[in-house]
């Protein structure tokens, strides 16, 4: 089987890409089959390293239970130098809602892996049902998809080679919600900044 | 350090948040002024710190320039979308705001030259995605593996996918990482890069073994192939993988893109009971 037309009609950009990759973009994104950054962003080859996994979370560093999140961020950021990181939520999140639908941490699961790891986003979860308890499931759900992101782009900055290139304003992290019901897509930031020390003598 | 968040952008309309940008200035008003004092009473210090000012400067723009160069480049993505496929496929997307069924679940490299959606030209709707270094599929572990146990589960108990492929690629940079690691029991100079593809080290051992004569980047290219096995193999060490395999409602297949030749090999992987033998 051949790849078709599109190499062929950019010759120069495939024969560059067949030696190196230098993505400007890191993009966490759903596994969801409607959301590919592709399409959304018509990110073309060679501009974005993307991690897709359920409900694009990015857990807490750890180097037993999450080597394969850890990963595929330690290469992007450390070997490519990437520069931004996009973290992109989606609306109708079928992991988001199964997250939203346990009601009690503590239960035994129901599924094989599918709770523990949509509990990566539990603060989302408990901050959203607190604040929101008048507002029905789905629009919970919403504000959860986009709640769960700011939790994503809170653990990313656990991780050590994160933390310092955001410091030395050497990444941008940045948080995103695409809602394919309403065609419409919102982008906001994460500012890190040290305020100047105070030293008491 | 205390995050915050600012600047929230919603295409079409932009809105960014005037409190940030008033602590911005205090703090650097305050900086400078500690600078001017120090300077009134360092003179000598002047030469050093004209020349740290106009690093400062130049970085300063660059980072601007990028940071503006990003959200463009996101807001014109989106804008391109929304106008060329979003605006003209409206049934399409009406169905898939109601629900997603897609025919395949497709493992491939976070690699930013291997978008499934380039390479096999899928479309929104058709393919549940996941994307790691070295399109990886660890086998069944409820503690070391949830994210791609998660995602499996979800494609195969929930969405119920006919077909699983797994694609490998040239290149790749997690493979040559596993085909580097000389020694399985020295310590790891990375994080987390090694212990994730050494889920892979029975293809390295293999290809090593087997293909002692070729050159280091021919036994990668080998190795990107046999590694997509293993993780074939590992798939079936998820129940709920094996039952469907079994009662055929799922195929699972193996693939490797070539970008510099401009390649596609697919393969399958046949998994059969031969008929069991009764004693008596």
């Amino acid at each position: 089987m051949v790849v078709s037309s599109i190499s062929r009609k950019k010759p120069s950009l495939y024969n560059a890409l067949a030696k190196s990759q230098n993505p400007k973009f890191l993009v966490f994104a759903c596994s969801d089959s409607r959301v590919s950054p592709s399409h959304i962003l018509n990110f073309q080859p060679g501009e974005a390293f993307e991690i897709r996994n359920i409900a694009n979370m990015v857990p807490l560093f750890d180097k037993t239970q999450h080597s394969g999140a850890g990963a595929a961020m330690e290469y992007p950021i450390t070997k490519l130098n990437v520069e931004n990181i996009l973290v992109i939520g989606h609306s109708r999140c079928g992991g988001i809602k199964a997250l939203m639908s346990i009601e009690d941490d503590a239960a035994p699961n129901k599924s094989v892996f599918i709770e523990n790891w949509v509990k990566i986003g539990t603060s989302a979860k408990n901050k959203i049902k607190e604040e929101f308890k008048d507002l029905s499931f789905e629009e919970q759900c919403t504000h959860c998809e986009k709640e769960a992101v700011n939790v994503t782009l809170g653990n990313l900055l656990s991780y050590p080679f994160v933390r310092e290139r955001v410091e030395k304003g050497k990444l941008a992290l940045r948080g995103a919600h695409y809602d394919f019901v309403d065609g419409t897509f919102e982008l906001w930031e994460l500012d890190v900044k040290t305020t100047p020390a105070f030293a008491f003598s | 350090m205390a995050p915050t968040f600012g600047k929230c952008f919603t295409f079409c309309c932009a809105k960014t948040s005037p409190e940030g940008d008033e602590m911005a200035t205090e703090s650097y008003e305050a900086a400078i002024k500690g600078l001017n004092d120090l300077l009134s009473k360092k003179t000598d210090l002047g030469n050093v710190a004209a020349e740290k000012i106009k690093v400062l400067t130049q970085e300063l723009k660059e980072l601007d320039s990028s940071n503006n160069d990003a959200v463009e480049r996101i807001k014109s993505g989106f804008t391109h979308f929304k106008t060329e496929k979003y605006l003209k496929n409206d049934a399409l997307f009406s169905d898939l705001a109601k629900g997603q069924s897609p025919k395949f679940l497709v493992f491939a490299c976070s690699d930013s030259r291997v978008c499934p959606s380039h390479i096999l030209n899928f479309q929104p709707g058709e393919a549940f995605v996941v994307r790691n270094i070295a399109n990886m599929v660890p086998p069944f572990d409820q503690k070391r593996h949830s994210g791609v146990g998660a995602a499996v589960e979800y494609a195969v108990v929930h969405l119920k996918v006919e077909n699983i492929v797994v694609i490998g690629h040239s290149c790749c940079g997690g493979i040559k990482g596993l085909m580097s690691i000389e020694d399985d029991a020295a310590p790891t100079q990375s994080d987390f890069i090694e212990n994730w593809v050494k889920i892979g080290a029975p293809a390295r051992n293999k290809i090593k073994e087997e293909n002692q004569d070729l050159s280091y980047d021919d036994q990668c290219n080998k190795c990107e192939k046999e590694a997509v096995n293993v993780s074939l193999g590992n798939l079936l060490s998820y129940p709920f993988v094996r039952a469907a395999v079994v009662k055929n409602t799922l195929a699972i297949r193996g693939a490797h893109y070539n970008f510099v030749k401009g390649t596609f090999d697919l393969w399958e992987l046949d998994f059969k009971t031969t008929p069991a033998y009764a004693f008596s």
